[in-house]
């Protein structure tokens, strides 16, 4: 069955149309990749999907239930996790805690919700910073912190908005692998929407949607989907001999 | 909980228990049963305030209605007095979920005029439906809970219920509840992104908040036997209880026993000491702790003590 299934997606706010007739699925275990140019409307679909916007039409079903007019928070604890482009931490809580408040979702006792907190700082290699206040963390473990409170709700599906933007050649290289594992160790899904670095896209990907306007362009594999001549016009504009 | 807090808080839970008996007249017994109010006010207060952050300047209608709601059936039916403690958090149970429905749908500083408002609403009725409470007038209460003039039954009935505010305070600041509360109050978005229905743990946040507030007004109004909107309704009850939080250490557990003894103690002192400027001088130390301590005094003591130094809004104290 597939995870995830958006159906003729549209979403208009005013006279803007953010995403028009979007189509696409994803299949349990597989990473797929938005990618497009900022104002494509990546983050929209993402905010489509995670109920925190209602579509001008079009459906999206995740594990076959249609998730029309179901809350954010229900949606989350369907299985969806998602990480926020602009990081919203927990900033006066602890990177420990901050994990913590995401297990709750699945135990509500504390000594078992604990012992998912630790084993997901452990995977993201945040627990060194444990007792650490979130507000004073550097971006490239920001960015890692979101993805952790995410994946302490355990979700079958995670959608990753910009885990790379802002980031150090380092610390992109840590995020890579961690999205690597991700998929690998957890059989975790994701979708992750990427603005321009095609490194993340080449190495992540299973599969790449292009996003211009709010409109598919071209869908494939990553190698096939850079080729494109769409897609270079979309980001570099058109050659004019 | 640590060996060192369990230490100071059955200490300070003993302490509290002998006070009254060392502490022989009836002024130093009544200054006691009002710290001890205030303790219950802040800690109530905090739930909503500082641990789900919203900030609420109109809890002086949860304390009124459960005053006078402990009033009217004293003195008006044949129900006991004891009854009528029960039931003024019961009739203030709906109300508040109402107000939640209602003000819940605003943010941030819309929210706390919000509430203002419906504080202030309490009070026109109050002060206008005369045949129930009498209008300007108040209700005086009669038969009073206790025959005798001693203090000490009302000291152990408010320390009871102060007791049991901050270990409520205590277990929410361990416990889901209260990191749902904490998430909500950094960032709704996150928290709803993270499975948490913020509608409806706003709502539980507002519903033990205002109780607690509410049997805080029901033993309030049993003391004093006399209810009217100037003392149970005020605005100023609001910003009093509100800065008691706040001076205390906003989503602590410790902030608002230590802002209510440092508050009440301080106010009732410089009303003897300094009388008409005992205003001035409380204005003076509220402007001073603020300065000085953006933590609150429990942030100022961890500080000195070197524990917990982190961000003083953590509720670990």
């Amino acid at each position: 069955m597939l995870l995830l299934e958006v159906n003729n997606l549209t979403k208009r706010f005013g006279g803007l149309v953010a995403v028009e007739s979007l189509s696409f699925t994803v299949n349990p275990g597989e990473t797929l990749s938005i990618i497009g140019p900022n104002g494509a409307g990546k983050t929209t679909v993402f905010n489509l999907i995670t109920g925190f916007y209602q579509p001008t039409s079009g459906q999206i079903k995740f594990e076959g239930v249609d998730l029309a007019g179901i809350k954010p928070n229900k949606i989350a604890l369907a299985g969806i996790g998602r990480t926020f482009q602009v990081v919203k931490p927990l900033r006066g809580l602890s990177v420990f805690e901050n994990v913590l408040v995401g297990a709750f979702a699945r135990k509500g006792d504390r000594a078992e919700a604990e012992g998912i907190a630790r084993d997901v700082l452990e995977f993201t290699d945040l627990a060194p910073f444990s007792d650490a206040i979130a507000d004073g963390l550097p971006i490239g473990m920001r960015k890692r912190l979101e993805l952790a409170r995410s994946l302490a709700t355990r979700p079958k599906l995670i959608l990753l908005d910009e885990v790379m933007s802002g980031l150090n050649p380092t610390e992109s290289r840590e995020a890579i692998d961690l999205i690597r594992r991700l998929r690998d160790e957890r059989g975790i899904s994701a979708v992750a929407g990427v603005e321009h670095v095609m490194q993340v896209v080449m190495s992540i990907s299973d599969r790449v949607i292009v996003l211009n306007h709010g409109k598919k362009i071209a869908e494939g594999p990553p190698a096939q989907v850079i080729d494109n001549p769409d897609v270079i016009e979309a980001y570099l504009g058109r050659v004019t001999p | 909980m640590s060996r060192a807090k369990l230490i100071l808080s059955s200490g300070s839970v003993f302490l509290m228990i002998v006070a009254p008996l060392i502490l022989e007249t009836r002024y130093s017994q009544h200054v006691l049963i009002l710290v001890l109010l205030y303790i219950v006010l802040g800690s109530a207060w905090n739930i909503l305030g500082g641990f789900a952050g919203q900030l609420s300047l109109g809890h002086a209608a949860f304390f009124g209605i459960g005053a006078y709601a402990a009033a009217v059936i004293a003195s008006k039916t044949s129900l006991s007095p004891w009854v009528a403690i029960v039931l003024g958090p019961a009739i203030v149970l709906p109300i508040a979920l109402l107000v939640g429905w209602i003000c819940f749908r605003l943010r941030g500083p819309y929210f706390t005029l919000s509430t203002i408002a419906v504080g202030e609403v309490v009070r026109l009725v109050a002060l206008n439906w005369s045949s129930l409470t009498g209008g300007a007038v108040g209700v005086v209460i009669r038969p009073s809970l206790f025959s005798g003039t001693s203090k000490l039954p009302y000291y152990y009935i408010v320390l009871t219920i102060a007791v049991f505010s901050v270990m409520l305070s205590a277990a929410l600041s361990r416990r889901r509840l209260g990191y749902y509360l904490m998430a909500i109050r950094e960032d709704e978005e996150t928290a709803e992104s993270i499975g948490i229905d913020t509608t409806r743990y706003k709502l539980i946040a507002l519903a033990l908040s205002a109780s607690l507030t509410a049997v805080a007004g029901a033993f309030y109004a049993n003391y004093f036997l006399f209810v009217d909107p100037t003392i149970v309704l005020p605005l100023s009850l609001s910003v009093e209880i509100v800065l008691m939080a706040i001076i205390g250490g906003l989503g602590t557990v410790g902030g608002p026993i230590l802002g209510a003894i440092l508050l009440k103690l301080s106010s009732e002192l410089f009303r003897n000491e300094f009388s008409q400027a005992n205003l001035l001088i409380y204005g003076v130390l509220l402007i001073v702790v603020i300065l000085f301590m953006p933590g609150g005094l429990i942030g100022g003591v961890r500080k000195v003590m070197k524990i917990g130094a982190g961000n003083p809004r953590r509720a670990s104290a």
